[in-house]
């Protein structure tokens, strides 16, 4: 052992030997050891724990971290067209200065006065997240947007009491994944099934002929998103919701929250549940594991009922002040065990904090400018890349912040256009070609990419294309 | 009155109070907190002409209208009026940690903050040799042969075991008969839960006066219907259950999976393993065992490992070494995802920065001092009118946490434990966890001291528990009327559930108490 291991460890107060032993007199016991007797001693693990050597000094951990990281590339210093589930947004400072507050990041889950603090900044997410999508009833959010829908599709299934949803227009397979296990396999009892009705794709968009041939009155749910996963905005959502109301089935909408100061919000078009990504507002993508999910409705007693979420609501003091309390706690699995409302518990909470933060820097003329300038840079750039000799765009309007690129006529894979544009410092789109798409790349443009990057990009695709 | 005899000085604690207004009602009409660039000549448009007919928002969202100033004041505001662990908590069943500032520093870095799980591998290779290092940290403390950091938080983990089991079943061809899970009241509700939103049937045993349910209940629960035994141990009354190795034996005789809920993991960790003891998998909590915040509930890590049998099962990707070189995989019969992605990536992190951090000697006193310190602090707890310890027929040392009651208190005082738990906010100690449902001691109080705090914040939580418990028997209505010295008075829950007044969101709030202003500009 180490000098510095025999010491007391920097993170553990009560690693002094005379603390120790003051506390085993105090509760009468010869050693540490004798404390365990419960456990039965054929039960015990009396090997040598093989980890790795231990790194309690400061600056030895954090050399060793910062190094191994250091092998990463980054998409701050490598130009990057990824989206598809998670984005790069500009994530404003004050959302990191106020996500690291450790008074909040280290809380628990405290009282309504304790933690009030902590519990207004979260009503205050479902507060203005409710602007955004045009809705009155918002539940804190869920582990991710595909998580989100899973939950939205429960609630409608419950709701009418049938286990059949329809998945309208292109769909990402990774929410899908998500979506198929949250609607149980084939053998179980609760088995939901799942109708995909995929896009046309001369349009991009929802095939609304197949759509209608396919939701029936034994349909709980349609289910579609606008912007969807090939980016395209869907011109007839309230069509959509309509189709489905006449079927006594519910609209769910999937929308990011990031389009909604330029485009519908959810609560206009019909859509009785609205589900949707929250790392656009003001979360970094943390490779993935930025991602959460909403979940808003109207307020409605059938509707609010049948939330998995905690739900946190406005309340007023004994003197009459603003306090926030969780609202239906009981019908969630805290209050009721397997007879709950499917399952809750940690989720990504604080994150709901910068995106409230977010959400209220932006304001309404902030969210105008985001999604305006999102969409002139969007469509910049599908216009310089359909210009790129043997580059095709197949929608070069009618979307947001991603469209698909076809690079069949190069005459190469994606995975090799990709592996040009590294070489260029650029991290092309993602790769869509084993997704039914064709030889195609799904780019994302955002508010982060100027004119010169974008013409960065047709530049090196044109001398790859040469 | 109390009984013991305070070891510190109480503090003159008072929260901020800074009435901060919900944000909905701040700002001015043309303030601005953040600008965009304006598009460059070349890329600038008309926005409108770029939004196909019919799908643009008519009227703008509602807003508040702010300067940067105003919005980091005001969420510097509701920042410090939050207690988390600035003061002492003890919040058992969550196991409060030290969360380390230069884990924090180091995850905000742009090489794992500015990173596409999408980006090729070859250029995440450091993140991928963490979450691969941290990988084979857990094999070594479980003994399973593989674990997956996909899901966002515990009750995740869970679901994601039931989704792994129905998975193995499914293969087998069984699942379609083995469709039920046996579990134990003192389970955490989120394993019914996700057990029943698999699509399991739930069969759960009540725990007899030693604190455990009997051989003879587990038996006769167990059948070829059983598609696995799922259990945490010790439970939230820091009992250990003596007969869990029998227990595995009997599940596996009827043919059924073992799970292991290892959410109680910090009194025993180095003591022993969820393989050896015959489980096929189990899961750790990141947020709670492992050292990265808990945020108020996440970004959570429920990792969940198993064995080699099961591992194809799991939700992918899981991080493979190949040579030295890191790789993403799907098992062989992968049952789908749990949530998009690898799961979060930071604080996966953070948490191998703690593991590396103890060290194995580390890690094995970190479970000493927990063990120890609870025993301190029970002895002292014992000494309290009005306090009922659980299963007081179990005489032995607890683990990491002992279940409490203030069954007595409130029968001789009025008070009862969200009273005291409110009171005792008012000396800087954070709310206490009580029990989950159903509460099977009265009026429950579950504190867990864990390693970080030391033996003098261990005697200020006792010590103002002691006071709160002398004041119920002195003045019970100053313990009612609690908090006194928090950011806000006692809230006034009744209408928490009454869908004429319960809002979420400001809209709603204002649609139905319409006193409220729109905006405090307006």
């Amino acid at each position: 052992m180490r000098e510095n291991e025999a010491s007391a460890h920097p993170w553990m107060a009560n690693s002094v030997a005379d603390l120790k032993r003051r506390m085993l007199e105090a509760v009468g016991a010869s050693s540490i050891e004798e404390l365990f007797h419960q456990i039965p001693e054929d039960h015990r693990f009396r090997g040598e724990l093989r980890l790795p050597p231990s790194l309690r000094s400061e600056p030895e951990l954090k050399r060793h971290l910062v190094r191994t990281l250091s092998k990463n590339a980054t998409c701050e210093e490598t130009l990057s067209f990824l989206g598809a589930g998670v984005w790069q947004h500009h994530v404003p400072a004050i959302c990191d200065t106020v996500y690291g507050r450790t008074e909040w990041l280290t809380s628990v889950f405290g009282g309504p006065s304790s933690d009030h603090g902590r519990n207004q900044a979260w009503f205050e997410f479902g507060a203005q997240l409710g602007e955004l999508v045009d809705m009155e009833f918002v539940g804190l959010p869920v582990y991710s947007w595909g998580c989100a829908i899973g939950h939205a599709i429960r609630m409608a299934a419950r709701m009418t009491g049938r286990r059949k949803v329809v998945l309208a227009g292109a769909m990402d397979p990774e929410r899908l994944s998500v979506v198929r296990t949250y609607c149980e396999p084939r053998e179980t009892a609760t088995h939901i099934a799942i109708v995909h009705v995929p896009h046309d794709p001369r349009t991009g968009l929802v095939d609304m002929a197949a759509l209608k041939a396919a939701v029936g009155t034994d349909v709980a749910a349609v289910y579609f998103e606008t912007p969807g996963y090939n980016g395209m905005i869907e011109p007839r959502a309230a069509e959509i919701a309509a189709l489905a109301r006449a079927a006594g089935a519910e609209t769910i909408a999937g929308c990011d929250p990031i389009a909604l100061g330029v485009l519908a919000p959810p609560g206009s078009f019909g859509a009785d549940i609205a589900v949707g990504p929250t790392q656009p507002l003001g979360v970094h993508m943390n490779c993935g594991g930025g991602v959460g999910g909403y979940i808003a409705s109207r307020d409605e007693e059938r509707y609010a009922r049948e939330y998995p979420t905690l739900n946190v609501s406005i309340a007023p003091t004994a003197d009459g002040k603003h306090g926030f309390g969780l609202s239906l706690f009981h019908q969630s699995s805290y209050g009721m065990r397997e007879e709950g409302k499917d399952w809750t518990g940690n989720s990504v909470y604080m994150w709901a904090v910068a995106n409230a933060v977010y959400m209220s820097l932006l304001g309404p003329q902030g969210f105008r400018e985001v999604g305006g300038l999102i969409l002139q840079r969007a469509h910049y750039a599908a216009g310089r890349l359909a210009a790129v000799r043997c580059v095709r765009v197949p929608h070069t309007t009618g979307f947001f912040k991603e469209f698909l690129v076809d690079f069949a006529g190069t005459g190469r894979t994606v995975a090799e256009i990709n592996r040009a544009l590294r070489d260029h410092g650029i991290f092309g789109g993602k790769d869509v070609s084993a997704e039914g798409f064709g030889p195609m790349a799904l780019y994302c443009v955002t508010e982060i990419h100027t004119k010169d990057d974008i013409d960065r990009l047709a530049a090196a695709l044109e001398e790859i294309c040469r | 009155m109390t009984g013991t005899r305070p070891n510190t000085t109480l503090p003159a604690y008072h929260a901020a109070v800074w009435d901060e207004p919900v944000v909905m009602e701040m700002g001015h009409p043309g303030r601005r907190g953040l600008v965009f660039p304006q598009a460059e000549p070349g890329v600038a448009a008309d926005v409108r002409a770029l939004i196909p007919a019919g799908a643009a928002r008519a009227e703008a969202p509602a807003l508040p209208e702010m300067s940067e100033p105003e919005v980091l004041r005001h969420y510097l505001h509701l920042s410090q009026m939050t207690l988390g662990m600035m003061g002492v908590s003890l919040f058992g069943t969550c196991t409060m940690k030290y969360n380390a500032p230069v884990s924090e520093q180091v995850a905000m870095r742009p090489q794992v903050a500015e990173t596409h799980p999408y980006q090729p591998e070859e250029t995440l290779q450091g993140t991928l040799e963490l979450v691969h290092g941290f990988d084979t940290i857990l094999r070594e403390l479980s003994g399973m042969d593989q674990f997956v950091f996909q899901a966002g938080g515990g009750a995740d983990a869970a679901f994601t075991n039931m989704c792994v089991m129905r998975g193995y079943w499914a293969a087998k061809g069984e699942l379609g008969r083995r469709n039920e899970i046996v579990t134990t009241i003192q389970s955490h509700p989120c394993n019914p839960a996700t057990a029943a939103a698999a699509g399991f049937k739930v069969v759960t045993l009540m725990v007899e006066e030693n604190g455990y349910p009997s051989i003879e209940a587990l038996k006769a629960a167990l059948s070829d219907r059983t598609a696995a035994l799922v259990l945490n141990n010790p439970d939230d009354m820091g009992i250990y259950n003596p007969e869990i190795k029998e227990w595995v034996r009997l599940a596996k005789a009827a043919g059924a999976l073992c799970f292991y809920d290892h959410a109680n993991f910090n009194g025993v960790m180095g003591k022993i393993r969820a393989r050896d003891l015959g489980f096929d998998a189990c899961m750790f909590m990141l947020h709670k065992t492992f050292g990265a915040p808990k945020g108020g509930g996440g970004p959570a890590v429920g990792a969940y490992g198993c064995t080699a049998e099961l591992a194809p099962f799991m939700p992918g990707p899981i991080v493979a070494k190949e040579g030295d070189r890191y790789t993403l995989k799907d098992g062989a019969q992968t049952v789908g995802k749990v949530r998009e992605f690898w799961g979060n990536v930071p604080q996966v992190l953070k948490a191998y920065a703690w593991a590396r951090a103890m060290g194995a000697d580390g890690i094995r006193e970190a479970s000493d001092i927990s063990v120890l310190a609870n025993n301190y602090m029970d002895k002292r707890l014992s000494e309290i009118r009005g306090l009922a310890k659980s299963n007081p027929a179990n005489a032995m040392w607890r683990m990491e946490m002992t279940r409490w009651g203030l069954g007595p208190l409130k029968e001789e005082t009025g008070v009862g434990t969200l009273h005291v738990q409110n009171r005792m906010t008012d000396f800087g100690i954070d709310a206490y966890w009580l029990s989950h449902e159903p509460w099977v001691v009265p009026e429950p109080f579950t504190p867990e001291a864990g390693e970080m705090y030391g033996k003098e914040d261990i005697d200020l939580w006792v010590d103002v528990l002691a006071h709160v418990c002398a004041e119920a028997y002195s003045d019970p209505e100053i313990v009612k009327t609690a908090p006194h010295n928090q950011a806000i008075r006692q809230l006034d829950g009744s209408g928490l559930d009454d869908p004429a007044r319960w809002a979420t969101t400001w809209r709603a709030y204002r649609r139905k108490h319409a006193k409220a202003p729109a905006k405090a500009a307006e």
